[in-house]
């Protein structure tokens, strides 16, 4: 057995600098066709994972990989061969022959699905194995870097291996540009696809030997073992990006593309270290930075939005008691101090004098040396909330049988959110103008109003 | 005890993700009745049993069992799921299931004492399914299912069962069971509330109604309750502005974000 | 001559009972795992071990048994709950959370093992076959290091002190267990926490691979732990017979996978897993024959009533 060889302490940095320098002038010409590859290989085996991901059945990568070991090596054991063509022949067909399992278990017995993969995928793994060792404890003669397929080797691929990487790849590439309508029809609703006369069947049997490829011709570059991770995690990063499936599939490619391209450059440098692993964290970096950054769904700005929900219903809030408080002192007086407000509404003073002074900064309230008052503006708003408040506490109290408190609750939150549309439809739907309470619901100021107000 | 309601719900509401699947439902339930939950398909009636029950999460409101919350009176509790809910290939069988009922009175290391296996075969008796009792639950036909379910509920020996769907896709002699049992019940002062989705016979079945449809439409005796001016508002359709608004207030994450005041 | 024969005649035995044993406990884990459709939570659990004992090593320097049990342990946990949390809050699947998350843990492994090779009692073989062959060699001795006595394998000793805590954990709560698996809602209902048995069996699963490491690797462990309890499940009528027949179905292809071994000079731990997956074909294709037999049966039958 070939052992590892540890890293030689010292020098091991420049070493390492130069292999990059190497790999990226180009003058390597190893080093450029495994960069292609890998390109492509992340690329294609993203873009096909994206429609496992969609179509619920994101470990069937997983399965699929385990399931071409055991092809691997029979080829070589009939053949004696390690040509590229011969391998990733026997690797298809077992590959296959995984999926057919995979399919028919669940069908046919008691098993469920998650037992069937789990069954293919460690069944067929652990026949690969003893094959292998049976091969390496045997005297055949071109048997090393077999088990490099185990985690994926970039430095020890060859020329061969990667014409056939490219081809393949390609022919992935260009069957889901072909397919794509039918196969994202398939993805989203296949019982419906059935329906508009689709050959559903077909379409299924090809996705597979889509993934089936491009599982079988990375097996070298990322290895058996974590294969599933470059056909799920690269869709899984993208979902938190968009929802066009086009753009997913672009990004999901670009991802797969990059940490693909990275791990064999890892590999390249440090020829000991396996590839797929790495290409398995960086993919993960990417998944995280999208999980935590990505402008739409990330984690930040759902707890950024969050913060400015929070804000923004403080501030109305402060509004509506404002106007309240005016409604009181029947609109004789335009000035309360902060002991006012609090009596009405339970805020700490910490966040009510915060909230205040954006209130100042936007102009919807003034602060005056006997209290706050509402400014024009903000008594506009604060009238909008307020009518928005009644007229749902009314809505509600009239046509879902519900007492007071209970209806307060609700309008408390819905004035937040209603708009003019709705407001509107209320005001249809409305049979009297008073609120539950007996509050009357104040009516929009019109223009001339305002104008009289001025004067 | 019995002087005490058995089930009374306030102000539930639960929503699944953003949609709100039930609203503000508010009612109690008279003890020594059978209870019908009705509503048009959708309308939250096995959600509003799984919150009772503690199975879904609620977002709001509670339930009281006799006065109690449920940790406390579980063991007076017994509920009856629908039976798609479980895997029939699990190598289990008949007797095995029943004396399911009689794990809450057990502690983890305990085995069920002869006094539980002849609860269970009462159990199983009163709903014929004694010959049955060493058959593996598979072998079962789906009526001869729901008995099994029933006949566990029953081996709790609760005073209150919670049942969902107990006649959906079951043969005549099973029905005929379930009446039975139910008069069983009765007699010895229990109740009863089902999830119920025939209307024409809830009024030969129940004795009291629970009209829903995403909130509370009407709760009271059959009679009183189940008249045709209740059913065209439970059947006909929603208040689609409420519905909308309170998914968008969920969707919004407002009903957190809001100060309690 | 003779007394070189009768030690090799112990290795073997030392062998066959470390295998035994792992096989046992792996067959006792996993029907749960088929029973709660968490096969693949058993698959990412067995892959991740593999940075939760490097890492207890890395960390501690030592590989003591309870050391790498403690890691392993935590880093299954770990994985179970990470998974679920990402499942819930990214709003993945949950298998989709499941392979993210153990491809990164293990990586992680991989790439650990590969940075120390050398310097930790671990290479990227082992990882993948364990060395059951080389168990016997990796003794423990009792007591003084010069006059303290050899008391057998590291790897038996720890495969038996899991096989046991298993053993009582599965036997004490046998009905809980068994209540959590069929019915979660009605253990819900009775009060019974889901939670709690949910992270006590991820615990057993975890102790469970982590102590069959040494011996069959963290990847195979996955066939052992998974195909016997598939074929218990396609034969069992209780939960009892269940579990008596995965751990028959285990012993049998601890057998059968050793004498395969022998015969084709291949690995040892991956013979045991093939066999594990030939007795499992073994018995689909019974059943397969049986129920066309039955179905010619009953057609002849109704042939014979119409003439």
């Amino acid at each position: 057995m070939n052992g590892f060889e540890p890293y030689p302490e010292i020098g091991f940095m420049q070493q390492a600098w130069h292999h990059l320098a190497v790999f990226w002038s180009f003058e390597d010409i190893n080093a450029t066709w495994v960069l292609i590859g890998s390109l492509l290989l992340g690329m294609s085996a993203s873009v096909i994972g994206a429609f496992a991901f969609l179509r619920k059945r994101s470990l069937l990568g997983d399965a699929l990989a385990h399931a071409a070991l055991p092809g691997v090596m029979m080829a070589f054991l009939l053949s004696g061969s390690r040509d590229a063509e011969v391998i990733f022949f026997g690797a298809l067909l077992s590959s296959l022959l995984g999926f057919w399992i995979i399919d028919w278990l669940p069908k046919n017995t008691k098993i469920k699905p998650d037992a069937a993969l789990a069954i293919t995928l460690s069944f067929f793994f652990a026949l690969g194995l003893m094959l292998l060792s049976y091969i390496q404890t045997s005297e055949m003669a071109n048997k090393s870097g077999l088990d490099k397929l185990l985690f994926g080797q970039a430095a020890a691929i060859t020329e061969d291996d990667i014409q056939l990487l490219i081809w393949v790849t390609s022919i992935v590439l260009l069957t889901v540009l072909v397919f794509f309508d039918k196969f994202r029809l398939i993805s989203f609703n296949r019982l419906y696809a059935k329906t508009l006369g689709v050959h559903v069947k077909f379409y299924e049997v090809l996705l597979a030997i889509m993934i089936v490829l491009s599982v079988v011709v990375g097996l070298q570059l990322v290895g058996v073992v974590l294969m599933a991770a470059i056909l799920l995690t690269p869709i899984a990063a993208a979902r938190f990006w968009s929802h066009q499936l086009s753009t997913l599939l672009i990004l999901a490619a670009l991802f797969g593309a990059i940490s693909a391209s990275l791990g064999a450059q890892i590999s390249y440098v440090a020829p000991a270290m396996p590839t797929g692993p790495w290409i398995v964290v960086s993919l993960s970096i990417l998944f995280f930075i999208s999980f935590i950054f990505a402008p739409q769904q990330g984690l930040l700005k759902r707890y950024l939005d969050y913060r400015q929900l929070k804000q923004r219903v403080v501030q109305e809030n402060i509004l509506r008691t404002l106007y309240k408080l005016l409604e009181r002192e029947h609109f004789q007086r335009n000035h309360f101090t902060l002991a006012e407000i609090t009596a009405l509404r339970s805020v700490s003073t910490a966040d009510l004098t915060r909230s205040i002074q954006r209130l100042i900064k936007k102009h919807l309230i003034s602060e005056k040396s006997n209290g706050y008052s509402l400014s024009e503006e903000g008594l506009l708003k604060a009238i909008k909330l307020t009518r928005r408040h009644r007229l749902w506490e009314s809505y509600l109290s009239q046509h879902a049988d519900l007492n007071s408190e209970q209806v307060h609750q609700q309008a408390e939150r819905i004035e937040h959110i209603l708009n003019k549309e709705q407001e509107e439809q209320i005001v249809a739907e409305l049979m009297e103008q008073l609120d539950p309470h007996g509050a009357p619901i104040p009516k929009l100021p019109s223009q001339n109003l305002r104008e009289t107000k001025n004067k | 005890m019995s002087n005490q309601i058995p089930l009374q719900v306030e102000q539930l509401s639960i929503r699944y993700h953003h949609k709100p699947v039930l609203t503000d439902v508010s009612f109690s339930v008279p003890a020594g009745k059978t209870v019908a939950i009705i509503g048009p398909n959708g309308a939250g009636k096995s959600s509003l049993l799984k919150g009772i029950m503690g199975l879904t999460p609620v977002i709001q409101g509670n339930a009281l069992f006799y006065g109690k919350p449920l940790a406390e009176k579980r063991l007076t509790t017994a509920y009856v799921p629908q039976r798609e809910e479980i895997d029939w290939d699990f190598p289990i069988d008949v007797m095995d299931v029943v004396l399911m009922g009689r794990h809450g009175q057990l502690k983890f290391w305990q085995r069920p004492s002869q006094s539980d296996r002849e609860i269970a075969e009462q159990a199983l008796k009163d709903l014929q399914m004694w010959d049955f009792r060493e058959r593996q639950i598979s072998q079962l036909s789906g009526g001869q299912q729901q008995r099994v379910f029933l006949a566990r509920a029953l081996a709790q020996q609760a005073s209150l069962y919670l049942m969902d769907e107990p006649f959906a896709g079951v043969d005549v002699a099973t029905e005929k069971a379930i009446i039975e049992l139910f008069k069983q019940l009765k007699a010895k002062g229990n109740t009863v509330v089902c999830v119920h989705h025939d209307l024409n016979t809830v009024s030969e079945y129940y004795d009291y109604v629970v009209l829903i449809n995403s909130r509370l439409i009407a709760a009271g005796p059959t009679d009183e309750v189940l008249t045709q001016d209740n059913l065209n508002k439970t059947y006909g359709g929603r208040l689609s502005l409420l519905n909308d608004l309170t998914e968008q207030m969920y969707r919004s994450r407002l009903d957190n974000a809001h100060d309690s005041d | 001559m003779s007394s070189f024969d009768l030690a090799d005649w112990l290795l073997d035995i030392w062998i066959l009972a470390t295998a035994s044993l792992v096989a046992a406990s792996c067959a006792m884990v996993g029907v749960f795992l088929i029973l709660r459709r968490q096969a693949l939570m058993g698959d990412a659990i067995s892959h991740s071990v593999l940075l939760g004992i490097v890492l207890a090593y890395l960390i501690s320097g030592s590989n003591s048994l309870w050391v790498m049990l403690l890691g392993a342990v935590t880093i299954g946990l770990i994985t179970a709950w990470l998974s679920e949390s990402l499942h819930k809050v990214s709003r993945l699947q949950s298998d989709a959370s499941i392979g993210i998350v153990f491809t990164l843990l293990f990586s992680i492994g991989v790439i650990l093992v590969s940075l120390y090779t050398g310097q930790i009692d671990l290479d990227q073989e082992c990882v993948l076959y364990g060395e059951i062959a080389f168990v016997p060699f990796d003794t423990i001795i009792w007591g003084d290091m010069e006059t303290g006595t050899d008391i057998g394998p590291r790897a038996f000793w720890l495969i038996l002190i899991v096989f046991l805590i298993v053993l009582i954990s599965i036997t004490l709560g046998f009905e809980r267990l068994k209540t959590v698996t069929f019915h979660p809602s009605l253990a819900l209902s009775l009060g019974i926490s889901i939670p709690f048995w949910h992270y006590f069996l991820m615990t057993l699963v975890s102790m469970t691979t982590v102590a069959s490491f040494d011996a069959v690797g963290a990847i195979l462990v996955v066939a052992l732990l998974i195909i016997p309890a598939a074929s218990a499940y396609l034969l069992a009528k209780s939960l009892k017979s269940m579990l008596w027949l995965a751990v028959l179905y285990s012993q049998l292809s601890v057998w059968i996978g050793y004498a395969l071994s022998y015969w084709l000079n291949s690995s040892i731990a991956a013979s045991i897993a093939v066999s594990a997956g030939l007795l499992m074909i073994v018995t689909l294709l019974i059943m397969q024959i049986r129920k066309v037999q039955q179905k010619r049966h009953y057609l002849q039958q109704l042939n014979t009533e119409q003439a």
